[in-house]
């Protein structure tokens, strides 16, 4: 643990004053704004579309952030993952099934303020957590502080263990999408040339009946 | 002066994203019109229709920019700013030659660029879904569907890469190659070569844009400067594509006297794989969605696992 945290630099309370920021503490600060607004913007907005893109802003103006605190790897997979392929995925649904383009006066919900309640309660409990562990330290962000190689040395040298668990995680998150995707009625057969694919259901279904 | 350096560097990309494109598109005029028992453009410019892209551009800026009234005109509008900044920026990252002939050294270069590109697909969607016509809407949907089967080829296949030279920064990979790397990552260089063509949506892999069924894809509605710069985007993935190919996989500025003669070499390698590009669009006919897909998901992936197991492998043998 200790070998841990001479790695991360000091975590010493500063003999730093918040009223003079550098301006890299102003940068940070104004693009965190941005992202907030992107993000409300994002939820509120009655265009699906819209929102998808909004998340895009937000999520983007969080790869800035990272890369204002130098971690330039965890940057661009924030942009790999999220922008890449996240985002597009949630526009393919969303063209896939509908996308109306003006407001669609059907995305509101009556749950809204329920969403509202939760959002702000889990929000209170990280910022809580976040501020209390933290408090009034500072990171050394020199340059070269979050490369790949510093990383790559966190994740498979002090915390395998909780990365090892993640995946055993998405692996069954994977193996669940996998079961929830299949309907276990069985195989339809295949459909043949020249034969249509209802014909074989009709004449298969009365035998399966009978054999309940 | 370090601002200076950097201000030039930037400069220095901006000209080569201008020009590169453009030489790109007129080869592929004359290679692709020679291929075809064809002279190609022959007027423009004097000899051997050398000006005629000059020309196509002074044509489209000319041309009416027309928005159609059922579109989400911001959006409509943003699409190919999305659709090509993209490659302007990754083009910032391909080193040139070696110590420090690159617009920028960025630290983790492959992800760098494999992420900014991804962005690039945002613009083609953006274009489908906000021109309120069905073929754009197919042509977005077909585009987004096999952006995200590539992808993950792509990815893998420069993952052994960066197995292979032990970083993940592009200068840092040319500088570990060595001439056998050339057969060791064969599959891969033919995934990542392969998975790149589909994510440019050239043909083969031009289902997106398939003129005959869908009018062209996201882009039917684009008139003018803006269909241009969707164009200019395409051509610029050639020249990145190629030129990541070349860095990853072909040794990139290595070859006699790299020192004085490396970005020569770069370039050529770039320009040779732009060609194969063009002699692959003119060579094989347009496959169907469901061999797309299937050649995405049996072939290009099982092979790019088996060439991360080959690389994973020798490394641990060699070391």
């Amino acid at each position: 643990m200790s070998a841990l945290l001479a790695a991360a630099g000091s975590l010493e309370p500063a003999a730093r004053s918040f009223l003079s920021p550098t301006g890299q503490e102003v940068v940070f600060l104004l693009v965190g704004v941005a992202v907030l607004g992107a993000a409300v913007v994002s939820v509120t907005t009655k265009q699906l579309v819209h929102a998808a893109l909004w998340l895009v802003v937000a999520l983007g103006g969080l790869a800035v952030e990272f890369l204002l605190l130098t971690a330039e790897f965890i940057a661009w997979v924030q942009v790999l993952i999220y922008l890449g392929s996240v985002v597009v995925l949630v526009l393919f649904g969303l063209m896939l099934t509908r996308a109306p383009i003006g407001r669609s006066p059907d995305a509101d919900s009556g749950n809204r303020w329920a969403a509202l309640a939760v959002g702000l309660a889990s929000a209170a409990t990280l910022v809580t957590l976040v501020v209390d562990a933290f408090r009034s330290s500072w990171i050394d962000l020199s340059a070269g502080a979050g490369s790949t190689r510093a990383t790559g040395e966190y994740l498979f040298r002090y915390w395998v263990l909780p990365f090892e668990a993640l995946s055993v995680l998405l692996l069954a998150a994977l193996v669940g999408a996998i079961v929830l995707s299949r309907n276990g009625k069985g195989r339809l057969p295949r459909p043949r040339a020249g034969q249509l694919r209802a014909a074989v259901r009709s004449a298969k279904a009365p035998a399966a009946s009978k054999g309940r | 002066m370090n601002l200076l350096d950097t201000l030039l560097r930037c400069v220095a990309t901006l000209v080569a994203f201008l020009v590169l494109p453009l030489v790109v598109g007129q080869t592929e005029h004359k290679v692709m019109a020679h291929m075809q028992g064809r002279l190609g453009p022959m007027y423009a410019g004097g000899f051997h229709g050398w000006a005629q892209l000059v020309a196509d551009g002074v044509k489209f800026a000319q041309k009416e920019d027309i928005v159609p009234s059922g579109a989400d005109r911001r959006i409509f509008r943003y699409a190919p700013a999305v659709a090509l900044l993209p490659y302007l920026l990754v083009l910032l990252a391909i080193p040139v030659g070696p110590g420090g002939f690159v617009g920028q050294a960025i630290d983790a270069g492959i992800f760098f660029v494999l992420a900014v590109m991804g962005i690039g697909v945002l613009g083609s969607l953006m274009a489908g879904w906000a021109s309120a016509n069905k073929f754009s809407l197919l042509g977005g949907l077909r585009t987004a569907a096999q952006l995200m089967s590539y992808e993950l080829p792509m990815l893998l296949a420069a993952a052994s890469v960066a197995m292979a030279a032990g970083t993940v920064s592009l200068p840092g990979i040319v500088d570990a190659f060595h001439w056998w790397w050339l057969p060791w990552q064969a599959i891969g260089a033919f995934v990542f070569f392969t998975a790149g063509l589909a994510e440019l949506q050239r043909p083969p892999f031009d289902m997106p844009v398939a003129d005959s069924e869908i009018i062209f894809g996201a882009y039917t509605e684009y008139t003018g400067l803006r269909f241009a710069l969707f164009l200019l985007s395409e051509y610029a993935g050639i020249v990145v594509v190629s030129g990541l190919t070349t860095v990853l996989f072909l040794g990139g500025w290595h070859g006699p006297f790299p020192d004085s003669l490396g970005w020569l070499w770069t370039l050529l390698k770039t320009f040779a794989l732009a060609f194969v590009v063009i002699w692959l669009r003119v060579t094989y006919p347009r496959l169907r969605e469901d061999q797309l897909m299937r050649f995405a998901w049996t072939v290009l992936i099982p092979l790019a696992l088996v060439q991360l197991a080959l690389t994973g492998i020798i490394k641990v043998a060699i070391s």
